[in-house]
């Protein structure tokens, strides 16, 4: 490593190790961008001599990199930007702060993964799904999958592996030569109705998808969910334990087994791995408080309410949303879930934007109680399971409310 | 106007505009009709299926550029939405919607022909408008404030066959002096998505627009009416 570089590292950790210790969040972005304004090329400096998996995609993204790096884990050290610090900062602060590994698994924000793939060459990138997320300000959907298939066309040797289930994320990984499919269904399909390809509609039926006007259509998937489990290429079947609820997470179980296998891990090696991975930054975490089992579940965009639902246990359920500037500042996308799930459960809302959801709720016919702070919400549920789902800055609001309590 | 006493609304081409919870105005006009003990249908209609001339209201919403430009073309060469206007109906376009309701806009750097069903035509503006928006909806319509959240790169420029809705007190709309357009019984709005959602009077004007009455008995808005003062006054005020 280049002088320059030995520095910039040596900066960067020490300003990360300041940041935390200031109580500053967790250092994971400041020292990245010190590092980087010494020396602009420090990520490429850091990646040099690692063998690099990319997860990037709208949802899961964050649950699947830290199950892929718990099934690496069977090779030697992975080094991982475990704290969802998604953009070129955070993946130079966790290189920089792990020190030399010869693996690592990083989350991309879906945007960057051009100039991350540039910067760290990796040897797979794992492509989860695409779906509309932060409206006031993100790319639209066709759009990221261009984005992506140029970038893949432009780098032909890196394996990808990548979601048969979802036509935008198809479409951009036929960029590729080198593609192996996994199958991690889709509940959200509204922003892949139309081929992007083509133009002409895509159908669908029983799991299956094509396009009425070209060449576009669901590939056969190597791996594949199936029960409480999941099937690789040779379709022996693994039974899956993990510590995560729902079936998405299963999903994201296969994607990391498939991951891990570009690398040479086998399942049978890898599955005890998964099971040891309780919660993800904060999310699906248990916290127990006056008799209520609390469980956080962060949902930021319609496709991954809709994947809360179907993680929630039939319990009451607290549902918080805020529009701050990274949540994104339209709250419109309240309009594209169907809150049906929840009838029959008791529903509590709370949040900076509340009367958006009450409003919402009301025209889906869910009864709803709004509430001011979390002891509202504690003294009005019963004894047991707490279901809570908030968007981003929401989510953060709750943990730290729990952590004073704690 | 249908011929029973059912009223239809319908949703055009959901798989092309329907950015932005779109969605919201259909659920909320459908609730409330049902809430007057209005029996009422919706209708989804995609845009390789031909557009019903019969229903009482049309909506459109936002999207982006291509999905645009390609509604336009179909909803000209279909024909179906321009007689339902001639018949009558009324309609609610919004955002992208809104500018295809006009003699011409721009989609991907291309002028495109609108319907013309609304005396307007549109150009890019210079920045992209974002953020809450706020408006008094021309005193003819005798409805409360107009507020929304806008998100959109067009600028629009009004003919004199169209009035604006609302004149702006906060945000950009047409032109950062007016906002949407109304003629007949045809409103086009910049507030994007679930407009109805903070705009119930409009949700209702459209109802009775299309049941030809004068009043509607009145519901329960509480939710509504918090939502719409707290987002009235979270607009920033005009720089003076
Ligand atoms: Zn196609």
């Amino acid at each position: 490593m280049p002088l320059r570089a030995k520095v910039a590292t040596s900066v960067s950790k020490t300003a990360a190790a300041l940041s935390r210790a200031a109580g500053r969040g967790d250092g994971s972005v400041i020292g990245g961008w010190i590092g980087l304004k010494i020396d602009p090329e420090l990520l490429s400096h850091l990646a040099a001599g690692r063998a690099i998996a990319l997860v990037s995609g709208t949802n899961g993204k964050t649950t699947t990199t830290r199950l892929t790096a718990a099934a690496m884990q069977t090779l030697g050290r992975v080094a991982s930007n475990s704290f969802g610090a998604n953009m070129p900062s955070g993946h130079t602060s966790a290189l920089a702060k792990a020190g030399s590994t010869p693996f690592a698994v990083l989350e991309v924000d879906e945007h960057y993964l051009p100039q991350v793939v540039e910067e760290t060459t990796p040897r797979v990138i794992a492509l989860l799904n695409l779906s509309r997320d932060q409206l006031d300000r993100a790319k639209e959907v066709a759009m990221m999958a261009a984005l992506w298939r140029d970038t893949l066309v432009k780098n032909p040797e890196i394996r990808i592996v990548a979601n048969a289930d979802d036509p935008m994320v198809v479409w951009a990984a036929t960029g590729s030569q080198h593609v192996t499919w996994f199958s991690a269904g889709q509940r959200w399909s509204d922003d892949s109705q139309v081929c992007p390809q083509s133009g002409h509609p895509i159908e669908r039926a029983n799991g299956d998808w094509w396009c009425t006007g070209c060449w576009l259509r669901r590939p056969r998937p190597q791996w594949q969910v199936e029960d409480e489990g999941v099937i690789d290429p040779r379709g022996d079947w693994h039974l899956v334990k993990l510590q995560l609820p729902g079936r998405v997470n299963l999903g994201n179980a296969a994607t990391a087994l498939a991951v891990a296998a570009e690398f040479g891990v086998r399942p049978i090696e890898a599955v005890p791995r998964l099971a040891t991975v309780t919660s993800v930054a904060g999310r699906y975490a248990q916290v127990d408080r006056d008799g209520r089992n609390v469980r956080l579940l962060l949902a930021k965009n319609p496709a991954s309410w809709l994947e809360a639902f179907d993680m929630a246990e039939q319990a009451p359920t607290l549902l918080s949303v805020n529009a701050r500037d990274p949540d994104g500042l339209d709250t419109s996308w309240l309009w594209d879930v169907d809150f049906s799930p929840l009838y029959n459960r008791p529903v509590l809302i709370t949040g900076d934007r509340a009367y958006d959801l009450a409003v919402r709720l009301e025209v889906n016919g869910i009864p709803f109680r709004h509430v001011y702070s979390f002891d509202e919400v504690i003294r009005a549920v019963p004894p047991g399971r707490l279901e809570v789902i908030a968007n981003y800055t929401a989510f953060q609001d709750i943990r730290a409310e729990l952590d004073r309590v704690n | 106007m249908s011929t029973d006493s059912t009223l239809r609304i319908v949703w055009i081409y959901p798989d092309l505009l329907s950015t932005y919870g779109d969605r919201g105005n259909m659920l909320i006009l459908g609730r409330r009709a049902a809430m007057r003990g209005i029996p009422v249908e919706t209708y989804e209609v995609r845009s390789d299926q031909p557009m019903p001339s019969s229903a009482d209201i049309y909506l459109i919403g936002g999207g982006e550029d291509g999905p645009q430009a390609l509604a336009s073309q179909r909803l000209i060469n279909d024909g179906g939405l321009h007689r339902a206007v001639n018949q009558g109906a009324a309609v609610l376009a919004i955002c992208a919607g809104y500018q295809i309701f006009g003699h011409s806009f721009f989609a991907k750097g291309t002028k495109c022909a609108g319907l013309g069903m609304l005396d307007l035509h549109s150009t890019r503006g210079e920045t992209r408008a974002v953020g809450e928006i706020r408006g008094d909806i021309d005193p003819r319509l005798g409805l409360p404030p107009l507020t929304g959240f806008e998100n959109h790169g067009g600028r629009t420029h009004l003919g004199p066959g169209a009035t604006p809705l609302a004149s702006v007190t906060a945000g950009i709309g047409n032109d950062g002096h007016t906002e949407g357009a109304w003629h007949g019984k045809i409103l086009g709005t910049y507030s994007h998505g679930p407009a109805l959602a903070r705009n119930p009077a409009i949700a209702d004007l459209l109802l009775r627009w299309a049941i030809g009455a004068d009043s509607l008995s009145p519901v329960d808005d509480t939710w509504p009416e918090r939502l719409r003062a707290e987002r009235l006054a979270a607009a920033a005020p005009r720089q003076a």
